[in-house]
């Protein structure tokens, strides 16, 4: 307290102007001041918080109650039930459309124990199926499942005018959710409440696969694609 | 005008409404509202403030007992087009600052985004029917208390701050696209699509369909001598339709210059 503390590793003015000029050597430091400095810092600062930190806090994160492995359940090799020769037709297996054209997206326990009938007798032998035959089936619960790609009640989707009528594939949307062996953790806006699956992953709208970026402009940019400028309508999707 | 809009084909969704066959029961309006959520508020006797997507007005032709008559007008959105003189939009269109409104070319049917609109009102100004409403509160409906369990689940309540209307019962035109989708056809038939208020007057008063399509019974409907639209002077090109042989009503659809008025009818005038 009494004596006051040199550092004596501290930098000069000049030393750390130039050691930080190197870093961004198109503005000489030296010429502008410091206070051009401060701005440098503050501006690399808030873009780190807005493009890093914030998305990071904005979304919580989740676990699934149970896992389920989608790349076991759709190889025909191993589930007796699942048919198809796309892995379109096989998701349909379990996922299926109703008579009136609506979608049952996650299917409910019934649909499980068309297979899993038996508590006493599973058909595999994972700590998961256990877990499931004991918790869910033996007491003909159903399981909590977080939905990734549930919209918005302001929107209105139509899967079967995607998948039979646009033959369009699962993973143009879904990504490679078919052939994951854990579930990946719900994260959801903290915000809106919302999944963040239903907008994609890219913020930046940069994408590289279909289903990293999925707002508005990208249904409309694939409508236009496959020639289809009627569905973008207004009401079509808005409800 | 096809190409102007891009492929795929043109409908027209439209509506005729038999004014002699109306009783104004009123049972259009209730199963409007009951199909696309619109809410009740503790106050439902301050008319000023409530939404009615469809609207029901008397009119009586003003004469003295025994010549009184009276007849009833249901007024749903008119879902006006483009009028044919160079102007792409109806007159709420025109003026939304949000694009939050927009004529759907395809079908004929004038949207409404909520969740778009902020809630500037412009377009209730601009509509010459009065067939927009703007939600002065939160729709109510109270979990546990039942009235949640009445919701449609495809049309989203609306929320306070925004201007609602009737859609045509868009979601029916969806919901019967899926059914044929599932069914293996593109193409929808006359009566799959049909909105809740044609389906629930009692008298059948309403008819809905395509009028593009000459073999919808609405299209030869509009084509009645019978027929006319509400304010036709100003060129909105309405794609609802009226029919009454009765010229005291048609007269009152819109503002006539003396001697203007052309009766349809041999021996009155």
């Amino acid at each position: 307290m009494e004596k006051q503390v040199n550092s004596p590793g501290k930098p000069s003015k000049e030393g750390w102007l130039s050691s930080l000029n190197a870093l961004i050597p198109w503005i000489d430091l030296s010429s502008i001041g410091s206070g051009a400095v401060f701005f440098v810092i503050g501006f690399i600062g808030s873009l780190i918080v807005g493009w890093v930190i914030f998305p990071m806090v904005l979304y919580s994160s989740q676990p699934q109650p149970m896992n389920f492995n989608h790349a076991l359940h759709l190889d025909p090799e191993k589930v007796d039930g699942i048919e198809g020769d796309t892995e379109t037709e096989r998701c349909l297996s379990c996922h299926q459309f109703r008579d009136d054209g609506t979608f049952v997206g996650i299917p409910k326990l019934e649909k499980c124990m068309e297979c899993h009938d038996d508590p006493e007798s599973p058909l595999g032998d994972t700590p998961e199926e256990k877990e499931f035959m004991t918790q869910y089936v033996a007491n003909e619960k159903e399981i909590p499942w977080l939905s990734y790609s549930r919209q918005p009640d302001c929107v209105y989707f139509s899967h079967i005018a995607h998948v039979q009528m646009g033959e369009q594939e699962c993973r143009v949307c879904h990504g490679d959710h078919g052939k994951s062996e854990i579930l990946p953790e719900y994260r959801a806006n903290r915000i809106t409440g919302y999944s963040i699956n239903i907008w994609g992953e890219n913020i930046s709208g940069w994408k590289s696969n279909t289903w990293d970026s999925m707002k508005m402009d990208d249904c409309a940019e694939c409508h236009t694609e496959k020639g289809h400028e009627e569905n973008n309508a207004c009401f079509v999707c808005h409800k | 005008m096809e190409k102007e809009h891009g492929r795929g084909k043109h409908y027209k969704y439209g509506m005729v409404i038999d004014l002699d066959k109306c009783t104004g029961c009123g049972t259009c309006m209730t199963a409007c509202a009951a199909e696309n959520n619109v809410s009740v508020r503790s106050d439902e006797s301050d008319k000023e403030r409530s939404i009615t997507w469809m609207q029901l007005y008397k009119i009586t032709n003003g004469k003295e007992f025994p010549e009184t008559e009276v007849s009833y007008f249901p007024r749903p959105c008119m879902h006006c087009d483009e009028d044919g003189r160079g102007g792409h939009h109806p007159s709420c269109v025109s003026v939304c600052v949000a694009t939050a409104t927009k004529l759907d070319h395809y079908t004929g049917i004038v949207s409404q985004v909520y969740t778009r609109c902020i809630g500037c009102r412009y377009c209730q100004a601009a509509c010459p029917y009065h067939a927009r409403y703007f939600n002065w509160w939160d729709g109510y409906f109270p979990k546990g208390k039942g009235l949640d369990r009445y919701l449609t689940p495809e049309v989203s309540p609306r929320m306070r701050g925004v201007v609602e209307k009737c859609s045509f019962c868009h979601h029916r035109l969806m919901r019967a696209k899926n059914q044929a989708y599932a069914e293996g056809r593109r193409e929808i038939e006359e009566d799959e699509y049909i909105t809740a208020c044609t389906e629930a007057c009692p008298v059948q008063a309403i008819t809905f369909g395509d009028l593009n399509n000459p073999e919808h019974k609405v299209s030869q409907l509009s084509k009645s001598r019978n027929a006319f639209r509400l304010l036709e002077h100003l060129n909105t090109k309405p794609k609802v339709f009226y029919l009454s042989t009765k010229d005291w009503v048609r007269k009152l659809a819109d503002n006539y210059l003396p001697d203007q008025f052309k009766s349809i009818n041999k021996t009155t005038g």
